[in-house]
């Protein structure tokens, strides 16, 4: 807080200290369930170790002091074997940029396994800095029949203990009465009762702990009964692969066909507030940038809201209920004939919703060339900004045959196939990058298995709605960008005060000036100026189509996908397809690739390594389909 | 340790499912097995292994409290004997 912004006749009081707090703890102890509910902020929490990767701030008024908590990555030890570890180290030690070093401490544990948890309770407290005790989940503890007296703890270990559910609130107004007395500047720090061990040595400190749980009465819950009765299932070595196809196959009918009636109605929704705006806009520039540009080009993408809302329900099940930590275990023997081991395909699977926070998320992997090889794959995983322009064209091209009765259509197995084929290239990719400029010995994999639990309402629908903000914000800036430049662009050069037809304008030229390049592929110009525009991100290009189909006439009768039927042929479509699914399109993904490469090599690698995979795979298909 | 380190011991890989075994030692690199200690694999701990990963190579195990999951080549390096309370 620099003073020079501070106002003027502001009172003496009002330049409070911000006092920093940090959230430390192993992980998926339940450090950003805490921290959203002390802040009111929203970061992602899920049920698997590792979910936060960096850290978060957030601010909280207790009195007149501004306090800063900060959400970190959780840890074991004090010794980081890991990218996310190494920020909770930093933020400790007072070394991250951008943070002062915390002058308290939060640290929560799991009292549902407090014997190995308390270890990290060592390090911390020798660390001096005033420091509560959380013990997280007691409603857990409680139903599983597990006892801790949290008074005889405090007195053992000379810190203050709170007993919380951060999940149901209980006992949070402890953490509150702690932060006040940090505002206050009396949380001071007592020497621990009992004597800390030599922290080097885990054995030793783990006895420790042992010894402090036993003098606070410590009486470890029934072993989880439900998770192990699900793992039967979930593992079991035949029952548990067809789960685990069934529900990919269910998740590919229901977010193929379970969504059409939603977006058959956002369609009309849209259809029909077109058609009146374009009866009471008097005829002008402006009507027709409304309607071409911004309805047919915006309208476009919008409706397909319903279908990524869907696809992040299944993915927010999935991560909420402990099943991912599952089919990281089942994937790591896959993983390793590539070269990878299971933790990567924790992030891999995260970019089915987005590339760039599962770039983010290869931070838990310990292997730094491990962890670039993940980075490097990760786009070609389908995410979710793929889904439009695959429904899109599938929806056009492929017909809907029953395969399996009416539980499996021909397009949902089309879209299956898509996802598949982008995973075979990440893993293709992944053999051949650690065959060579990436090869390394090998880290062991180790992955903590959580308890299973159920995805909430509240968890899935906040998510939900987030998703939905991001989306909506995304059309209405990128999106509506693109559509008013490109009807800027495809009404000029003006001759004699009127626009040229659009294939002469500005954008048209654009579009046939690289026709040459992409005839191979079956893409005429329009295509063209699509895949332009789509460098932006991927779905724009529905919303360019969208502008350009729309104003090339007869705009609202004929559906997008009926113009694109008729725009493209089958291979075209299909090497469309392809391109898609392997061409690196997004300004993001390559920005956080940078970041967290350190430099522009890597992006620079990746993506002349998938646009040039993209176009040849394109050219072959387009070779191919045609002359079946 | 080192005395008790005798021809019972067998290598965790090597236990069947219903058997209980005793930690003796881990012959890995350091780093590795600090880590494996502070998730739980302490010397003198029983380790049980649980579900195995279908078709697969990584096995859970259970241990101080929690279920990690570690690859064969990683579990054929920690030494455990058999622990006869236990195992049935
Ligand atoms: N039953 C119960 N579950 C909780 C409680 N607090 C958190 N959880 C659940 O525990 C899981 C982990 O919570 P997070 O807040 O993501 O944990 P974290 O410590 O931030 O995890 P990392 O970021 O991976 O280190 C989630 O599924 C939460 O819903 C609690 O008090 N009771
Ligand atoms: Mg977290």
């Amino acid at each position: 807080m620099s003073d020079c912004c501070a106002p003027p006749a502001a009172p003496t009081v009002r330049a409070a200290r911000e006092i920093t707090i940090a959230l430390v703890g192993p992980p998926n102890s339940g450090k950003s369930t805490l921290f959203n509910r002390l802040t009111g902020l929203r970061q992602k929490v899920a049920n698997f170790p590792g979910v936060t990767v960096e850290h978060h701030t957030g601010r909280v008024r207790v009195g007149d002091a501004d306090l800063l908590l900060v959400d970190l990555p959780g840890i074991y030890s004090l010794a980081p074997r890991s990218e996310d570890e190494q920020v909770t180290h930093d933020v400790l030690a007072g070394s991250m940029a951008g943070v002062h070093k915390p002058e308290a401490i939060l640290l929560i544990m799991d009292c549902t396994n407090l014997g190995r948890h308390l270890v990290l309770a060592a390090p911390i407290l020798s660390l001096g800095i005033p420091t509560l005790v959380i013990l997280n989940m007691v409603d857990d503890l409680r139903r599983r029949d597990g006892e801790i007296d949290p008074l005889a703890l405090a007195a053992q270990l000379g810190a203050p203990v709170a007993l919380i559910s951060a999940y149901t609130g209980e006992g949070v107004e402890q953490v509150s009465a702690f932060l006040e007395k940090v505002a206050a500047g009396k949380a001071a720090r007592k020497a621990p009762v009992v004597q800390l061990p030599v922290l080097n040595d885990i054995p030793k400190c783990r006895a420790w702990a042992a010894q402090v749980g036993h003098h606070a009465d410590y009486r470890p819950p029934a072993p989880p009964l439900w998770t192990r009765r699900l793992d039967g299932v979930f593992l079991h070595p035949v029952i548990g692969p067809l789960v685990f196809v069934a529900v990919v196959l269910g998740v590919f009918q229901t977010i193929f066909s379970g969504a059409r009636p939603l977006m058959d109605g956002l369609q009309r929704l849209v259809t029909l507030s077109g058609n009146w705006l374009a009866t009471v806009l008097p005829d002008s520039p402006l009507r027709s940038l409304l309607l071409e540009g911004v309805w047919s080009g915006v309208g476009s993408v919008v409706v397909f809201l319903p279908q990524i809302l869907l696809l992040f329900l299944f993915i927010g099940v999935l991560e909420d209920s402990g099943y991912l930590a599952r089919a990281a275990l089942i994937a790591d023997r896959t993983m390793s004939k590539f070269g990878l081991q299971g933790k990567s395909f924790i992030p891999l699977l995260s970019a089915y919703a987005c590339a760039v926070p599962a770039i983010m998320a290869t931070r838990t992997i310990e292997n730094k060339r491990d962890r670039i090889a993940t980075i490097l794959i990760a786009p070609f995983m389908t995410c979710s900004a793929r889904l439009p322009v695959y429904t899109l064209i599938i929806a056009a091209f492929i017909p809907n045959k029953p395969l399996l009765g009416p539980l499996l259509g021909g397009q949902a197995v089309a879209m299956l196939g898509l996802y598949v084929v982008g995973f075979l290239a990440a893993l293709a990719t992944a053999r051949v990058l650690k065959s060579t400029i990436l090869r390394s010995g090998h880290t062991p994999f180790m992955l903590e298995m959580p308890a299973y639990r159920w995805p909430t309402f509240k968890s899935i629908g906040l998510r939900l709605i987030d998703r939905s903000k991001i989306f909506l914000r995304r059309a209405g800036t990128v999106i509506l960008t693109v559509a008013v430049v490109l009807w800027v662009l495809a009404h000029l050069p003006l001759t004699n005060g009127k626009a040229p037809a659009i294939a002469d304008s500005l954008a048209g030229t654009v579009g046939r000036t690289i026709e040459p390049l992409i005839r191979p592929l079956g893409f005429n110009w329009k295509i063209g100026v699509g895949l332009v525009s789509s460098l932006a991100a991927r779905e724009v290009i529905i919303g360019t189509l969208g502008t350009i189909y729309g104003m090339e006439g007869d705009a609202h009768s004929v559906s997008l996908q009926t113009a694109l039927h008729g725009d493209l042929t089958t291979g075209g479509a299909c090497a469309l397809l392809i391109f898609f699914a392997f061409a690196m399109q997004c300004m993001s993904t390559m920005a956080v690739v940078r970041r967290e490469t350190g430099g522009w090599k890597w992006p620079a690698v990746q993506f002349t390594y998938m646009s040039t995979l993209a176009y040849v795979c394109a050219f072959l298909v387009n070779q191919t389909v045609s002359r079946l | 340790m080192q005395l008790s380190f005798n021809s019972d011991a067998l290598r965790l890989v090597e236990l069947r499912d219903g058997e209980t075994g005793v930690l003796e030692k881990m012959d890995l690199p350091e780093d590795v097995t600090r880590r494996l200690m502070e998730l739980g694999f302490l010397p003198g701990h029983t380790v049980t292994p649980a579900h195995t990963a279908p078709g697969g190579d990584a096995r859970v195990f259970r241990v101080d409290g929690s279920e990690i999951a570690l690859r064969r080549d990683t579990a054929s390096r920690l030494w455990v004997r058999l622990d006869p309370a236990q195992s049935n």
